[in-house]
């Protein structure tokens, strides 16, 4: 349906909708994103980096597209290719086994011994009993990435917009005509929607149920450290990695749901309750690390379905909006996510990938206590004190 | 086809039940053994709270080394090597501490505090009051409160020249730290940046400790200060130079040899004073780090030095558990009396008795953000721009101008090439966190102490905005540079090991695509998680 000329408003400037109207731009498509922050600055700026997705049907086309990112988009996104990952508790010496059920044939690996991951992680120790290294996957800067789909997008004439918030759609024959904002009105031939938590609320608003919730999880940072031979090193629990800079950037362990996340404001996003626990571990996995000082830590939003799943999908009603939500693995997935997205805007199939399992039908049979019956809840709310000042 | 919906187990990952209590309590703490905070302390103790009074000083020679808290410029003397010495010298410089002890105050010094956090949105973990990360050399640990009274006080504002990297250029705060709470400061000629109040203040403190002051250097065309001391400056021998700024510092043996001037408007004669130490004091900086991790609201007031936290009476932030007094609640004012009041009002809130609190008169001092801003100019017009903006990143002035990658990516491309900060400020206003993200300046391991805000000057500068408009890099935990096996927790809650996962824990997550309606999806959701 949409053609060169026409134009396609995307709703959310994190790294699925930026990679959306990169490839749409590419293809001759009009493009206008609306973000209602910076690009970026959410989930899609503070996560891990990880591109190594060998649970999704798009995994063969994110390891075909990473190292040809920069290239691509003409910035920096720091790809490193591979992935190492090795445990430092005998209980998971034999975790492979894990792993030998899920990567697809044709992605080469080997499992390695604590000797053989000491002599590739300068930063192990003695207690590091078994390790995986694939020859595939890898990792990007989060925050480079995202900017460089933004600024690839324009220089393909992409229009940015930010601090632009979306509340609502303008719909006439079944269709959405135009995009109701913190701005005004902004009328289009197509809609993405890739809002990432918010996508639920704003599909709702076209009588689309898509179930999600949001939770926050954190991440620290350390001090710059000599460069490992690769940067992608993690297990023990934790994901991420050592950047170009040196810094070691790690994540993991548990989140914390939120009740719900505005529509158009920034979500608070505090760190604190896991960090002692990250550095713990990081200190375990990274022994002759343990002195690195830890700089910065951060938290982020991240969205979720209720089996974890993303939905990538044209819409039958109305028939031109695409939603897409990615389930908390969204960054490695963005290049191709975003090859799909456009495929589904204009051809209204994807061309490299089945996707139908992600279909929204799925969720036909769903509860609605479903975030009762899987604990998707925030601790207890507190009540309370008397108001501060201002 | 229909579809199986196949979810997972109930999750057991999350934060539910894996946050431990603090490992201590009081009913007020205080951070920031200054005047502020030692007055807050000793007022909570008389009306028979119990409390704890914090401070990092005196900090290990490894974080002097880091420029942690202050600019130190590695100025410091061998003194600062042996803690004992140091402690006594606090202590001594310090009566109020003494006084604080015998009221019963639990005072810990060489101690930081290095995060806060109170129950909020997307944070529910404290049922009550709120939660200090403490930390010294060896280990970190939890201290909760009922109500706490930041007293940070002020850090330093650096201002960097070609040379400035090297020892010897430092800032005021900590040349008064060296010179009075410490006995350790290595200099022994000085030239001073600034004719302001902190300028003078700055040069008489050196004077009175029998140091050789040389001059003091204004970018503005008058001296700002007060008329009749730096009167009585000169008449010490001192030089008030103005409309002029440092082009470089140059380098001797053990640093700083020599500062060579340029004129403000660029050209003109430049000279070059010998000296072994710059010290800048064109301004201070409110400490206001755990303000911003614990979510205060807060607000630039050019008037009390930058970003503050946005203050009810006596010291109210917009956190009802939270209290801020002294230099962190913007500068100047009376410490003792703003740090009584907070105590007072501390006390009110927890229904204790307490005086009244006396109330504190409104502050306002000179415009700091356009003072610095005229400043930044000089520099950035007289330097230019290979001056490092960042010093533990390697960034230039011009790299942040031109919003180029960090040199390490060794990236050359037109398409970036043709990137800066007004194409930046295009899309929207240039904001200092995205700046960071992509430049890396203000990202190093001095946690941007010595550039956070020269960074946001030259951007004001490049974006031709005003420095107010220009949102400030957030502060996150913990905000003094721990190491990882002090951070780690040593006795976190054993659900915490338990129900560890590295992300979610969604077992239905990692099925592989094709394997999704076989079974082998079961085989793979019996196995759990991938690893
Ligand atoms: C700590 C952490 C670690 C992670 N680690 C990894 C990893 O290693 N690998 C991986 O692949 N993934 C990881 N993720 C998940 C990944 O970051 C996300 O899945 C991904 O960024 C989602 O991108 P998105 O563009 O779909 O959503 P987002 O990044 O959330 O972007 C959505 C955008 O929409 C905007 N928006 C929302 N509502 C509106 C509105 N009403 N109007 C206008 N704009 C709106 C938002 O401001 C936001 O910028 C991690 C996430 C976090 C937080």
């Amino acid at each position: 349906m949409a053609q060169a000329g026409t134009s396609v408003v995307v709703v959310g400037g994190g790294v699925t909708g930026l990679s959306a109207a990169w490839w749409l731009a590419r293809s001759g498509v009009d493009v206008t994103v609306l973000e209602k922050g910076i690009v970026g600055f959410e989930a899609s700026g503070r996560n891990g980096g990880g591109c190594t997705h060998y649970q999704s049907p798009l995994f063969h086309e994110e390891q075909r597209l990473w190292p040809q990112m920069d290239e691509l988009l003409g910035y920096p996104t720091e790809h490193q290719q591979k992935r190492l990952i090795f445990q430092v508790d005998e209980a998971k010496a034999d975790f492979h086994k894990g792993l030998a059920m899920r990567i697809p044939q044709g992605y080469a690996w080997e499992v390695l011994d604590g000797k053989q991951v000491r002599e590739m992680v300068p930063l192990a120790g003695d207690n590091a009993v078994s390790g995986v290294l694939c020859h595939f996957g890898g990792h990007a800067n989060p925050q480079r990435t995202s900017q460089a789909y933004a600024w690839a997008g324009q220089d393909l004439g992409v229009k940015i917009r930010q601090h632009v918030s979306v509340r609502g759609f303008e719909t006439a024959g079944g269709r959405v005509t135009g995009v109701e904002t913190s701005e005004g009105l902004v009328g289009c031939d197509a809609v993405v929607i890739a809002a990432g938590p918010q996508t639920g609320k704003l599909a709702a608003m076209l009588g689309v149920d898509l179930p999600m919730a949001a939770a926050r999880a954190e991440m620290i940072v350390t001090e710059p450290l000599p460069l490992m031979p690769m940067g992608g090193v993690d297990g023990h629990g934790l994901y991420g990695r050592q950047t170009l800079r040196g810094n070691l950037a790690y994540g993991g362990g548990p989140h914390e749901w939120y009740d719900d996340v505005a529509l158009e404001s920034a979500p608070a996003r505090p760190s604190g309750s896991v960090l002692r626990s990250l550095a713990k571990r990081v200190a375990e996995l990274l022994p002759r690390a343990a002195h690195a000082r830890v700089i910065r830590s951060w938290a982020g939003v991240i969205e979720n379905t209720p089996d974890g799943r993303p939905v990538i999908e044209r819409l039958s009603s109305p028939g031109n909006v695409t939603i897409a939500t990615m389930s908390s693995v969204g960054f490695g997935l963005s290049p191709a996510s975003g090859h799909a997205i456009r495929d589904l805007v204009i051809d209204g199939a994807c061309s490299f990938a089945d996707i139908s399992k992600l279909s929204l039908a799925r969720f036909a049979t769903l509860s609605p206590n479903w975030r009762r019956d899987l604990n998707w809840l925030p601790p207890e709310p507190i009540a309370p004190l008397a108001q501060g000042a201002a | 086809m229909t579809l199986r919906l196949t979810l997972p187990a109930p999750d057991r990952h999350s934060i539910i039940g894996k946050t431990r209590s603090p490992d201590e309590r009081a009913e007020i703490v205080v951070v920031g053994a200054g005047p502020a905070g030692c007055t807050a302390a000793i007022e909570a103790a008389k009306a028979g709270a119990s409390v704890v009074l914090v401070d990092e000083n005196p900090v290990s020679p490894g974080l002097i080394g880091t420029d942690v808290p202050f600019h130190f410029g590695g100025r410091a003397t061998n003194a600062v090597q042996s803690p004992e010495r140091l402690v006594e010298r606090v202590l001594e410089s310090n009566p109020a501490l003494a006084k604080a002890f015998e009221l019963g105050v639990d005072v810990r010094l060489s101690t930081s505090a290095w995060g806060a956090w109170v129950a909020g949105p997307g944070l529910k973990l404290h049922p009550e009051g709120g939660i200090v990360g403490l930390a010294d050399e060896t280990r970190s640990w939890l201290l909760g409160f009922d109500r706490l009274i930041l007293a940070t006080g002020a850090r330093d504002l650096n201002l960097s020249f070609a040379g400035s990297d090297q020892p010897g250029v430092m800032g005021a705060q900590a040349l008064h730290a060296l010179l009075t709470r410490y006995e350790a400061f290595a200099g022994r000629r000085l030239v001073i940046l600034g004719t302001g109040d902190l300028a003078v203040r700055t040069a008489e403190l050196a004077l009175d400790h029998g140091l050789d002051v040389v001059a003091l250097v204004e970018a503005r065309d008058a001296p700002q200060g007060d008329a009749a001391r730096l009167a009585a400056l000169k008449t010490r021998g001192i030089e008030i130079l103005t409309g002029r700024v440092p082009l470089a510092a140059e380098a001797g043996p053990d640093g700083v040899a020599a500062l060579v001037l340029a004129p403000a408007s660029g050209d003109g004669e430049r000279r070059t004073i010998p000296c072994d130490t710059v010290c800048l004091a064109v301004g201070a900086v409110p400490v206001i780090e755990l303000f911003d991790v614990l979510g205060a609201k807060r607000a630039m007031n050019s008037a009390r030095g930058g970003h503050v936290p946005v203050l009810g009476a006596n010291g109210a932030t917009s956190l009802p558990h939270v209290f801020a007094a002294g230099d962190c609640a913007g500068l100047g004012g009376e410490a003792e009396a703003a740090g009584r009041s907070a105590a007072r009002a501390a006390l009110a809130s927890l229904g204790r008795e307490a005086d009244a609190p006396e109330g504190v008169a409104p502050v306002t001092g000179p415009d700091a953000l356009a003072y610095q801003l005229d400043w930044a100019r000089a520099l950035l017009a007289t330097g230019g721009e290979e001056v490092l903006a960042c010093l533990c990143e390697d960034v230039t002035r011009g790299e942040l101008l031109a919003v180029q990658p960090p040199r390490y990516l060794g990236w050359r491309s037109n398409a970036i090439a043709r990137r800066s900060l007004q194409t930046l400020a295009e899309d929207g206003p240039v904001d200092q966190d995205q700046i960071k993200r992509l430049t890396r300046a203000c990202m190093g391991a001095c946690q941007a102490r010595r550039c956070r805000e020269q960074v946001a000057l030259t951007m004001a500068l490049g974006a031709n905005v005003l420095p107010e408009t220009i949102p400030l890099a957030g502060y996150r935990a913990p905000v003094r540079p721990l190491p990882l096996a002090v951070l780690a927790d040593a006795e976190e809650p054993e659900a915490m090991a338990r129900d560890w996962n590295v992300w979610f824990g969604i077992t239905t997550q990692w099925v592989g695509y094709d394997d999704i309606g076989t079974e082998r999806e079961d085989e793979q959701l019996r196995a759990g998680m991938p690893y």
